[in-house]
């Protein structure tokens, strides 16, 4: 009984990790029809901004209120980064699709390629408070800290992103976009400002999930990016385009079926269940769980 | 029978590939001997032991450079084959290393592991291969645009987890798995013989363009390019666009499988990197780069890429670039920061790649010279 608990708290600290990655994702997909290669960038930005923080910034440290300090300044940075790379690199090429996924993709080539030459290619060790490197015991599992960490974080992000989509204007606005932005447009709203203020959002969620990662993980490394985004794809095409709490449903699905495919089965058997579950949910569903229907 | 035989369908008005656009000029009557001359020249390079300092290391007939040769040359024609995707058909898929891995994997692990033949494991893994990416893409093609992409590049990265678990100790895992040499036959083993590597990479480049080549030039061709050019369009004909682009997918996907075999026998061996979706972002690279949708430019940007990729490495440890301040000089002996900068570049500045520029250059050349003219 213990182990099913324990694979379902660490899955769903898995699921944590892919919710923060994709639903940033997704609402940049269903808003602006940009499918961002250069997600994974916004994520290792996060993570080796947070671990320079913790070393070089006055103040912040690896440890209680520094390490928050640390958390703020690597998911500032991870925000600012995904600000200027919508008002430089996509703007100027809005309604022109395919430039835009090149443009990521050529990003995310370059951005890991820069990450890899200042810090090298090697993982490094992440700082993290000493209560993260402990268990603790939920119903006779011992659960890591860290993961407990990622599923109350997420669990945060999620209902703050529900409560601003619910109930702010500009949250109006981004749900109106994702359903109909030539309507919006027409309507007088002008809804690159909303393209900007997604693409913050999902940059400063994938620069959190990059710096717990890093706690997660222990370690923060150039490449550990890229290999999240592909299951954060899964997750946003399973969870349906456009919508946060599919993304939601669906990173807890992908996160649970891998942990227990991978522990029950062989390892490595969970990550191909997963996409099995993708082939699935294409062939039955292609608009995925909540979302519309995603084509170009 | 409800399938319509596509020659009896008049032609949609779609764009013509710019090969078969005549464009009167002093080169008229040379150019289509041009790929000819081209492939001559490749092919009696091996002969030369010409030094070309600073672009390659030894004379040109040496090993190590028919093999950096060889490599570009496969490339090319693996950048080729994926603009049958995407620059010919409008598919971005990000699964393209899948087939190409296959390819590899395959021949390695039928040759090292089963103990086959080369002809006959080459014949097995391209047949494989083809049938890979008629299955995967029956299932991928039911979605299009962005999701085809997503799904396609799922379905590559399981085959990335494959090769990367080992399963029945198959594969090698991270240490890849070195080619048994004992099996080929004597013309391609051993250093001395690289020239007739080259020579078999020369040979699957020409085999790419001319498929593709006489692809993009039958009706099946121009119901692709329709395809790229307005799908909707196509259907309203009675054209099946789930069958179209099926043909096109397991064509790209065979020639890539056959890409693998060569590119095994070349390297002596597979590893797991050519697995990664990171291979097929560069395909990608490479063929915005060369220009998509034209018959030479994929195989340029293909051929130019992997050299840079190569030499760039060698560039970022040269003097010149050790002795510029560490700022510039760390992420310039990064070839993937220099190429994936210049693909940005080339995205904004010059949409058409290599292929496109020479138009450009011809436009900007004629306004120059009525500029002149006009007092």
């Amino acid at each position: 009984m213990s182990t099913v608990i324990l694979l379902a708290l660490t899955g769903l600290g898995l699921a944590a990790l892919y919710f923060l990655v994709a639903s940033g994702l997704s609402l940049v997909f269903g808003l602006a029809d940009v499918l961002n290669f250069a997600h994974g960038l916004f994520l290792g930005v996060g993570a080796y901004a947070t671990w320079w923080a913790a070393g070089n910034l006055p103040g912040a440290g690896p440890d209680g209120f520094g390490f928050v300090l640390a958390v703020a300044f690597g998911v500032a940075a991870g925000t600012l980064v995904a600000i200027l790379v919508e008002l430089v690199l996509i703007r100027p090429l809005y309604s022109r699709t395919i430039e835009q996924v090149l443009v990521t993709v050529g990003l995310s080539l370059a951005g890991v390629a820069l990450l890899q030459a200042t810090w090298g290619a090697d993982a490094r060790p992440f700082p993290r408070p000493e209560w993260t490197r402990g268990v603790t015991g939920i119903l006779g599992a011992q659960v890591p800290n860290g993961g407990l960490l990622l599923i109350i974080a997420a669990a945060l992000v999620l209902g703050a992103l529900l409560a601003f989509l619910q109930w702010t204007r500009y949250g109006l606005v981004i749900r109106a976009g994702v359903e109909n932005r030539e309507m919006v447009t027409a309507l007088g709203i002008d809804v690159r400002k909303a393209f900007t203020l997604v693409f913050a959002i999902g940059g400063a969620a994938a620069a959190l999930a990059g710096a717990l990662g890093g706690v997660y993980f222990g370690t923060v490394s150039p490449g550990q990016g890229s290999s999240l985004l592909i299951f954060a794809f899964i997750v946003v095409v399973i969870g349906g385009m456009g919508s946060v709490l599919g993304s939601a449903y669906a990173a807890v699905a992908v996160g649970l079926l891998q942990q227990f495919v991978n522990y029950y089965g062989t390892s490595g058997l969970g990550d191909i269940c997963v996409v099995g579950l993708l082939a699935a949910v294409l062939l039955l569903r292609p608009q995925g769980i909540a979302g519309k229907v995603a084509t170009a | 029978m409800t399938e319509v035989k596509s020659p009896e369908v008049p032609a949609p008005p779609a764009a013509v590939p710019a090969e078969l656009d005549p464009r009167p000029g002093r080169w008229h009557r040379v150019r289509p001997y041009l790929p000819l001359v081209a492939l001559l020249v490749a092919a009696i390079l091996p002969y030369s032991t010409l030094q070309l300092p600073g672009i390659f290391e030894g004379p040109v007939n040496s090993p190590g450079t028919l093999q950096l040769l060889a490599i570009c040359l496969i490339f090319g024609g693996l950048a080729a084959g994926y603009d049958l995707l995407f620059g010919r058909t409008g598919m971005l898929s990000f699964g393209h290393a899948l087939y190409f891995a296959a390819g590899v994997y395959g021949t390695d692990i039928l040759v090292t592991k089963a103990g086959l033949p080369l002809w006959q494991a080459a014949l097995l893994t391209i047949t494989g291969g083809t049938i890979l990416a008629a299955l995967l893409g029956a299932v991928a093609l039911r979605t299009a645009g962005i999701a085809f992409a997503m799904v396609t590049l799922a379905f590559a990265q399981v085959g990335a987890i494959l090769v990367a678990r080992d399963f029945g100790g198959l594969t090698g895992g991270e240490e890849g798995l070195p080619l048994d040499v004992s099996g080929l036959p004597e013309a391609l083993v051993g250093v001395t013989n690289t020239v007739n590597l080259y020579w078999l990479a020369l040979a699957y480049l020409a085999l790419v363009v001319f498929v593709v080549h006489r692809v993009s030039g039958s009706p099946t061709g121009r119901v692709l390019a329709g395809l790229r050019d307005d799908e909707r369009r196509i259907g309203v004909l009675g054209l099946d666009p789930y069958r179209y682009k099926l043909v096109a997918f397991t064509l790209a996907g065979g020639l890539a499988a056959a890409g693998g075999v060569v590119y095994c026998l070349i390297v002596g061996g597979a590893s797991p990197h050519i697995t990664s979706s990171e291979l097929t972002l560069s395909l990608l690279v490479m063929v915005v780069l060369g220009g998509p949708g034209t018959r030479w430019g994929p195989v340029l940007g293909g051929v130019l890429y992997m050299y840079l990729d190569h030499r760039l490495t060698a560039f970022g440890t040269s003097e010149a670039v050790d002795s510029l301040p560490a700022v510039l000089s760390r992420p310039l002996s990064q070839p993937l920061f220099v190429l994936g900068t210049i693909f940005i570049l080339a995205v904004y500045f010059f949409p058409g790649g290599l292929a496109g520029l020479a138009s450009r250059l011809t436009l900007l050349r004629r306004s120059l010279r009525l500029l002149s003219r006009t007092p």
